[in-house]
């Protein structure tokens, strides 16, 4: 069997059965109650963290100290 | 490690003044002569700091320096890239403009990658690695890995844009679309790229967070999966060492293949995956509260990236390419449609609760818009590549109005918008210089949009319905140049669109002028470096 034949065959079968049972399972996994928890937690991510910014009120007049 | 960078820069500095001296065409000699003179300035600096002592790295801090330089880099080439394109749209509308004292050099045909270029991996590459880097750092809790890695990947990108755009105005292409820089260029490229993938990695691993934030799985995969989509589509074997000429590895239908699985998933993955990333951060945070729902969130990301790469044999409808192909690229195109508008829903649902801001605040007003443009195109998108649509609008100027409503109205609304965000935090002001600018901003740039993609479905309508007109005997009525007459008050009015949509950019970069003016770079504390909250 020539290589475009074996690797069309192998793709047509085990590879997209493999393919589609991970995304299913990818499905089922994004709506486990178990991991409701840990969901909120990551969607809280971009609220810690942050904004230790220094805003030290800088004189709008062009204070350079660069 | 001073010595071994010396004579790397050493051995640069031979083989370009080498190659500029050898060189078969002027544009490998133009870029052979700045190599040289870079590596040479790099091995002056570098001697001059050898052996001295070295400034200690500022601790606790996040490493912004870069994004500061990128947020401004951004700024610059979006306004370079803007400016040709709006030249180039009035070069179709008046021939004349291809003036003759320029040719070759500032002919249409050689512009037009210049733009594109400029827009998508100036414009467009530059914020995704400015945003990806201060999204990765505050949401991981540590600063970039790598030190100097991140700096040398900005520097490392300007290169490769420069090297592309000179390559382009002096004729160094291997005609594929939006990958058109010749083999060394893409060598320099791919180097820069897995320097971008180390950083981004690295700071990953090092997070102090338990989880991956969603934004940073678009920001991944859209590093990943442009890193192999330029490796294969670029597979090509040079003519000469000395020479900038190439040749590809595919041929006819398989390069065709590769070359839109490559253009259409530079779309789904630079242009969407990687603007997705930054929505999942900032649209939150200028709204103050998480975002919608962190499963659609995951879900978006999984849908989004298994269709996405099947869907680049829609370009090649009525070809040479077999037909279950095309309609495979058909079908996962229509499919696309779904996760795309579960992600445009997830961020517009975000502002639930504080849909008030859209009348207060011009920052968020731009990132609804965005949201709204990127729903539109998606939609659009899947519609174009069903094959009857297709038959109609393919090498028709909708094709154009489809990716500027995308390009303008998605990716550059969210980039403003980031750039907003960005500037008034990264140069410690409270906000931008002037709330109102942004306002002016807004709806030049929307204005701008309107005349464009407005003009762009007349013009592409006509033109497809022209194309394929016939008499009762079965002849064509219409010529080609028939269809570029009726074009022509169409291709004012999207000139002028691309000149409201460029002064919209310019008071952006006024007032970026104005709010960094004076100010010093603001120092942003890591988070454990501070009492906990």
């Amino acid at each position: 069997m020539d290589t475009y034949s074996l690797l069309r065959q192998i793709a047509d079968s085990w590879v997209l059965l493999a393919m589609f049972t991970f995304f299913v399972g990818v499905g089922i996994w994004a709506f486990l109650p178990s991991q409701n928890a840990a969901r909120k937690d990551a969607s809280m991510i971009p609220f810690r963290n942050h904004d230790q910014t220094d805003t030290r009120p800088v004189d709008q007049k062009g204070q350079s100290n660069g | 490690m001073d010595y071994i960078k010396l004579v790397l820069l050493g051995i640069v500095t031979l083989v370009a003044a080498m190659a500029a001296s050898w060189a078969h065409d002027l544009a490998y000699q133009i870029h052979a002569m700045l190599i040289m003179v870079i590596a040479f300035g790099m091995f002056i600096w570098v001697l001059r700091r050898t052996d001295e002592p070295k400034p200690v790295p500022q601790d606790g801090v996040y490493s912004d320096g870069v994004i500061r330089a990128g947020v401004i880099a951004t700024a610059f080439w979006g306004i370079a890239g803007f400016l040709v394109g709006t030249f180039i749209a009035f070069q179709l509308a008046f021939p004349e403009l291809n003036f003759d004292w320029g040719q070759p050099f500032t002919n249409f045909g050689r512009l037009r990658p210049l733009h594109t270029s400029a827009v998508i991996f100036a414009f467009g590459g530059n914020a995704l690695i400015a945003t990806s880097f201060y999204v990765v750092q505050r949401t991981s809790g540590v600063k970039l890995w790598g030190g100097n890695a991140a700096w040398f990947v900005f520097w490392g990108y300007q290169l490769f844009i420069v090297l592309a755009a000179t390559g382009y105005l002096l004729g160094a292409t291997q005609s594929k679309e939006y990958a058109e820089p010749e083999w060394y260029v893409d060598i320099w490229l791919t180097i820069v790229w897995l320097a971008y993938l180390a950083v981004f990695l690295g700071t990953i691993y090092m997070r102090r967070e338990r989880h991956i934030y969603v934004a940073n799985w678009f920001f991944l995969s859209f590093i990943v999966t442009v890193a192999m989509l330029h490796l294969i589509n670029n597979l090509s074997v040079p003519v000469s060492f000395w020479g900038s000429k190439s040749v590809q590895v595919f041929s006819g239908v398989q390069d065709a293949m590769t070359q839109w699985w490559y253009g259409h998933n530079a779309v789904g993955f630079f242009l969407t995956a990687g603007f997705l990333g930054m929505m999942y951060y900032f649209v939150p945070k200028q709204a103050d509260r998480p975002v919608y729902s962190y499963k659609l969130s995951i879900i978006h990301f999984w849908a989004l990236i298994f269709l996405y790469i099947w869907a680049g044999p829609h370009h090649l409808h009525y070809t040479a390419l077999p037909d279950w192909a095309s309609t495979l690229g058909m079908v996962f195109s229509i499919i696309l449609w779904m996760p795309s508008w579960g992600g445009m829903i997830n961020g517009l649902m975000t502002l639930q609760g504080a849909w008030d801001k859209l009348r207060t605040d011009p920052i968020m007003r731009m990132f609804v818009l965005s949201l709204g443009f990127y729903g539109m195109s998606t939609f659009e998108g899947p519609m174009m590549s069903i094959r009857a649509v297709n038959s109609l609008s393919h090498y028709t100027d909708w094709t154009i109005g489809h990716v500027h409503s995308g390009a303008l109205g998605w990716n550059g609304m969210i980039t403003f918008a980031c750039i907003y965000f960005l500037t008034p935090k990264l140069w410690g002001r409270k906000q931008m210089y002037s709330m109102s600018a942004i306002n002016w901003h807004f709806w030049l740039a929307t204005l701008g949009i309107v005349l464009y993609a407005a003009s762009m479905w007349v013009t592409g309508i006509m033109e497809g319905l022209m194309w394929r007109e016939v008499d009762d005997q079965g002849f064509l009525v219409n010529s080609f140049a028939d269809t570029v007459s009726a074009k022509f008050p169409m291709y004012v009015v999207r000139g002028l669109g691309g000149v409201l949509f460029l002064s919209g950019a310019l008071v952006m970069v006024w007032n970026m002028w104005m709010t960094i003016r004076g100010a010093k770079p603001a120092t942003a504390t890591l988070p454990y470096a501070t009492p906990a909250e």
